[in-house]
């Protein structure tokens, strides 16, 4: 049994499921909506699959006026909605309750404007993230912001969960690259904000929906802002044998002025699980760094230039930069196949807490004596360049209370993150997997403004309920939206 | 909390406050909500603003000073918002970093006296010419604190560049001019200043020369961070790597090889681009001046729907950004306009600033329910926003 409560479903709202989906099939096209519980059953987790819970019915739209109408019949009906993109979230943030209807935004598959004078594309929201990269590709340009479940996930959630990547330490995250929306209200009502140019608004309420994971709205469009292609890229791999001093090399690279495109970082643990997964030939050492750089051949011979000169400095067990576009994907190989190469190795728990850079060492260093204490080993592999740590717990879903034990551990080190003066998440989101961790990191003025906001778009607390606030913090406010 | 006798609830006349910490600052904005008393809020007090309601009283941040911490190997600051902006700009310089937004400084513009605060910039927004490539203050905005119109204390973001813990306020104080809540303190994000500059400039082109030249420049990999127009003669400024600006320069002069092109060296572009930046060209005349946010591909046209009102205009953020000087009505700039945002930033001479542009309905109401929720009272900025 995992230690994640979720409220007690409204049995009256399940009772009446029958005339709920008769509302539904009465107002949108027959095939976008699923009530068979077979079918259903399809929708019951997100990525964070130690929680499931089919929901009563689930809604495909193929256009914002089809989103608005389902969204404005569970209104009307005081049913709970579950935005879904393509259910990729790691912390379970499209989880569905058994009361509530699932409104997925993966039919919404148009692109509908794309503009290079301007440096925009326009969207729906149900396209994947490297689909739109692949769309520009013909222009010469790209959408910057790249989560590695890039393949699978919809705009809808990277705008909903504020995606990162490895890319962001160049090019910033989702929010730093979202120029405008159409949404959905929990009233059914639409809403543009923002558009191609940046600026001269009032409040910024883009910046409030992007990363509001579903508690505000339903975002059906987007305007993203592209960028021109470069004209090449080339990692480098340098290994330690001291994890610190790792550490001191990211911190040297970003002070001498230099901003690669990604550092990232990977432990032992996690070397030798990819290297007898996927053969990169990564050599035997305490910590790798992947740095890569970008540029025309001159550029980026003398950003490797520079960044060797840092690292010869802190005597690297191993120093490779790539020479062509082979040997860029052997070094990119392993860590590619590093979370796949975990699996492997059994279950595991996926963390993503962000750290100041000063404090990666010392995090790590704590994280080893916690593993020794939990008696489960975690394997390291993240984003060094902004302090985005990705812990992975491995455990045995099979032996009982390893769960329930590597989820404690997961909670020691992410308020680990927050004691160095770091955060719970920096890509993955809340949901219900950071959900009661938010008082470690915020007061309770903190967290009730914040679900004052809520209040403000969905006076009805029906939107994605039971995610990002601890129950016991949201009890007041959903007591009284039950009033409305 | 001690706060003087006269400072809120029972004076007769405005007076000014001046809190010397955030605690402070807590409580006596607490007793001016208790007794719905307008606070009009003031940084270095270097910007233009709407007439305050009357009998506000006047409240600024400026005791609440001081660089709380800085890591050039984590391109992080913290610092309250009392600080002076310059203080900020010497601390990183001798690092070799800067706040790539590159805000301007309204002084030159506005004529106006005071000392730039970091709250000041956040609260606003300011960002200059190299929003284009670098993004907006609000895009470096790591973490705020600040008092709301309650009083209540509250923080969010933090210091770190990822962050996605809970709802992003930080993006909705930076440019809520101080209507949702007074900034406390603020984390940003620096960034490496470029090791080199130089600028292209093109004179004798008209406004469709020039965006043409923008969209085309922009469209190549060279990381163009200023794109910029007046008076006939358009700018681009490529930074970087020493060896990267001059291989820059020389593949964007082949590539724009059919216009006369002129080069500026390092030190006169770094002089062309602050004063770019602070829109010096149009200070001193006694024209109102007007930012109007558009398309770039649109800025042609809206010039010269401007140009039938009078005044002049000039380009920025690739044509992005109109600045336009001129005494024409409000309603007729916001006409000329067409689909981009004019946001009033100079009154003409005795006049007051006309409100912020309208927004549409459903906007506009989820704005104000959200200014209800931070600012029960309506104590913050009243009017400042038009609303």
């Amino acid at each position: 049994m995992s230690t994640i409560a979720m409220p007690a479903p409204d049995a009256t709202i399940i009772a009446r499921k029958p005339q709920i989906v008769a509302a539904l099939l009465a107002a949108l096209p027959a095939d976008t909506v699923i009530s068979d519980p077979e079918e259903t059953r399809a929708y019951e987790c997100d990525a964070l699959t130690a929680y499931r819970c089919p929901p009563l019915a689930v809604v495909l739209p193929r256009t914002t006026d089809e989103v608005a109408t389902a969204m404005r019949i569970c209104h009307d009906m005081k049913v709970p909605v579950i935005p879904r993109g393509a259910g990729t979230s790691l912390a379970g943030g499209a989880l569905p309750t058994a009361d509530s209807v699932v409104i997925g935004t993966m039919r919404l598959r148009e692109f509908l404007e794309i503009d290079t004078a301007n440096r925009f594309i326009r969207v729906q929201t149900g396209v994947t993230n490297l689909s739109v990269s692949a769309e520009l590709e013909p222009e010469g340009f790209f959408y910057a912001p790249d989560p590695s479940s890039q393949l699978a996930c919809t705009i809808a959630g990277n705008i909903g969960m504020n995606s990162g990547g490895a890319h962001c330490l160049k090019y910033g995250v989702t929010t730093n690259n979202l120029l405008g929306v159409r949404m959905v209200l929990a009233t059914g009502e639409i809403v543009e904000l923002g558009g191609p140019h940046p600026g001269g608004t009032d409040l910024d309420l883009l910046g409030l929906i992007c990363g509001s994971e579903g508690q505000l709205a339903i975002v059906t469009e987007a305007t993203l802002r592209i960028l021109p292609r470069p004209e090449g890229a080339r990692p480098m791999l340098i290994g330690f044998d001291d994890a610190e001093v790792a550490g001191e090399c990211v911190a040297r690279i970003i002070r001498s002025g230099l901003i690669p495109v990604a550092i990232e970082y990977m432990d032992d643990v996690c070397l030798r699980a990819v290297e007898s997964f996927a053969k990169a030939g990564y050599p035997d050492c305490t910590a790798v760094l992947i740095v890569e750089v970008e540029g025309s051949e001159a550029e980026i011979a003398d950003q490797i230039e520079r960044i060797h000169a840092i690292a010869s400095e802190l005597n690297p067990v191993e120093f490779r930069s790539s020479r062509n576009e082979a040997e860029s994907l052997a070094i990119w190989k392993g860590r590619k196949a590093a979370f796949g190469a975990m699996g492997r190795l059994g279950d595991y728990l996926c963390l993503d807490g962000t750290v100041p850079v000063s404090k990666l060492p010392y995090t790590l260093r704590r994280i080893g004596e916690m593993s020794k204490e939990y008696g489960l080993e975690v394997a390291n592999v993240f984003h060094a360049g902004d302090g985005n740590m990705h812990p992975l717990i491995l455990f045995d879903a099979n032996r009982p209370g390893d769960l329930e034990r590597a989820e404690a551990f997961g909670a020691e080190i992410l308020k680990l993150c927050v004691d160095v003066g770091g955060c719970l998440t920096g890509e993955h989101g809340v949901g219900i997997e950071k959900r009661d961790l938010m008082t470690s990191q915020y007061a309770p003025d903190d967290m009730a403004i914040q679900m004052e906001i809520k209040d403000v778009f969905d006076p009805g607390w029906l939107l994605n309920p039971a995610k990002v606030f601890p129950l016991a913090a949201s009890e007041p406010y959903r007591a009284r939206a039950a009033q409305r | 909390m001690a706060m003087p006798e006269s400072a809120c609830a029972s004076a007769p006349t405005p007076a000014t406050l001046a809190p010397q910490t955030e605690a402070e600052l807590s409580a006596q904005v607490a007793q001016c909500h208790a007794s719905a008393r307008a606070l009009e809020i003031a940084g270095g007090g270097t910007r233009t603003r709407r007439a305050a309601v009357p009998a506000a009283t006047q409240l600024t941040t400026s005791a609440i000073s001081g660089v709380v911490a800085y890591e050039p190997g984590e391109l992080t600051l913290i610092a309250r918002a009392g600080t002076p902006l310059d203080q900020i700009e010497q601390l990183l310089a001798a690092q070799g970093q800067a706040l790539a937004f590159e805000p301007m400084d309204h002084r030159v513009l506005l004529g106006s006296n005071g000392t730039p605060t970091l709250g000041g910039m956040v609260a606003a927004n300011i960002s200059g010419p190299r929003r284009l490539q670098a993004g907006a203050c609000r895009d470096h905005l790591l973490g705020v604190r600040f008092v709301d119109g309650r009083g209540r204390v509250i923080k969010n973001g933090g210091r770190v560049m990822k962050n996605v813990t809970g709802m992003d306020l930080a993006k909705l104080m930076c440019g809520a001019n101080g209507t949702l809540g007074i900034l406390t303190e603020v984390a940003l994000k620096a960034l490496p200043m470029a090791e080199s500059q130089q600028t292209l400039a093109f004179a004798g082109v008209t406004p469709d020369a020039a965006v043409g030249i923008f969209s085309a420049a922009l469209a190549t990999p060279f990381e163009v961070s200023g794109a910029a127009f007046h008076d006939g003669t358009a700018w681009l400024r490529i930074e970087g790597l020493t060896r990267q600006v001059a291989y820059r320069r020389e593949r964007l002069s082949a590539l724009l090889r059919d216009h006369a092109i002129e080069i500026v060296d390092e030190t006169a572009s770094r002089q062309l681009w602050r004063d770019l930046r602070d829109v010096r060209h149009f200070a001193g005349s006694d024209a109102a001046v007007w930012r109007i946010h558009v398309k770039p591909t649109d800025a042609p046209a809206v010039l010269k729907a401007l140009d039938m009102l009078g005044g002049q205009a000039s380009l920025d953020w690739g044509g992005g950004l109109i600045w336009y000087a001129g005494n024409a009505a409000a309603a007729a700039v916001r006409q000329a306009a067409g689909a981009g945002v004019a946001v009033p930033v100079r009154p003409a001479p005795g006049t007051d600033l006309p409100p912020h542009p309208p927004q549409a309905p459903g906007v506009a109401a989820l704005t104000a329910a959200i200014r209800r929720t931070f600012d029960p009272a309506g104590i913050l900025n009243p009017g400042q926003m038009g609303s």
